[in-house]
């Protein structure tokens, strides 16, 4: 009976430390929910800045420039960016907290492993976006910047938690619509970058955050 | 009948041993620090069971410097592969 116990513990260990070395869990759940909070909050200036919606945006990019004070160009692109930077402290913040709290190394192997397979596709769908900003074709950035990070987060996932595939795959469907429908490009990227980090973060956190306190 | 004791290996009674072919069978490579932080073990420890999966032939080592520091990583081989997935199996059939 002893050594039957001990060669359970043994699996179970091996268990772990074939998981542990090979995905970052420390990933909060809380960085989804500020994401999601930063991206609604994005989405809401950028509607009240285009007239209350009542300005299609792709339209509004060309012909608002005249009476703004910044053209609505920079205005949406400074907007973007501003969430993106509030989205990656706040995903730095929670997961340097939850390492400590697990005693796991922020910066790790398996963490340089992540970043790559995230930025390969997100890096790649940012400056494609920006060239399509400069080029004036607007109308296309939602849905691209959905699709490209959908396909990053896919990409990431087999190195932390698999929530994050379903994560990336609503992302691409949402762009996929954000394409067909792009007039209301705002409210795709409203729901993805939004509502769903809002989900998947709460998930996240119910799952192993409350869990592991 | 086969008694299943026979398919455990004894070079992987020690747990830190045990520790370092699981991290090689899942990763392509391991330096030294790295097993050290996932497995939680000193400096010397480590390095004596590793210095025996070694002579075993079931890990292969590789010195370099990066940035003028000694940087050694690990990889496992087939050989190593094949005895702790034999391990595994005969742990796993102890159990049923």
């Amino acid at each position: 009976m002893e050594t039957s116990r001990k060669h359970l513990e043994d699996l179970n260990e091996i268990r772990q430390i074939m998981e542990r070395s090979t995905k970052f869990l420390s990933l909060s759940g809380w960085s989804g929910i500020f994401a999601g909070l930063f991206a609604i909050m994005g989405v809401i200036a950028a509607y009240l800045y285009l007239d209350g919606g009542n300005i299609y945006y792709d339209e509004s990019l060309r012909m608002l420039s005249g009476d703004r004070q910044i053209s609505p160009r920079v205005f949406l692109l400074g907007d973007a960016i501003v969430v993106l930077i509030l989205a990656l402290i706040s995903a730095y913040y929670f997961s340097l907290k939850k390492a400590k709290r697990m005693g796991e190394k922020m910066w790790s192997p398996v963490m340089r492993r992540l970043l790559f397979h995230l930025a390969v596709p997100l890096v790649t769908g940012g400056l494609l976006s920006l060239v399509l900003i400069w080029q004036n074709n607007v109308n296309l950035v939602a849905p691209l910047t959905l699709i490209f990070y959908g396909i990053a987060l896919v990409n990431a996932g087999k190195f932390t938690h698999r929530e994050i595939i379903w994560l990336g795959m609503a992302q691409i469907l949402t762009g996929l619509a954000a394409a067909v429908w792009q007039e209301y490009g705002l409210y795709f990227w409203g729901a993805g970058f939004g509502m769903y980090h809002i989900i998947y973060g709460t998930t996240l956190y119910l799952k192993y955050d409350r869990k592991g306190k | 009948m086969k008694n299943p004791i026979r398919g455990l290996n004894k070079h992987f009674e020690s747990r830190v041993r045990l520790g370092v072919m699981s991290v090689l069978s899942v990763n392509e490579q391991a330096d030294f620090n790295t097993l050290k932080e996932l497995l939680e073990v000193t400096d010397g420890n480590l390095a004596s069971h590793v210095r025996s999966l070694e002579n075993q032939g079931y890990l292969e080592v590789n010195k370099q410097f990066i940035a003028r520091k000694p940087n050694t990583t690990y990889r496992i081989t087939k050989k190593g592969r094949k005895a702790f997935e034999d391990h595994l199996s005969a742990l796993e059939s102890l159990l049923k």
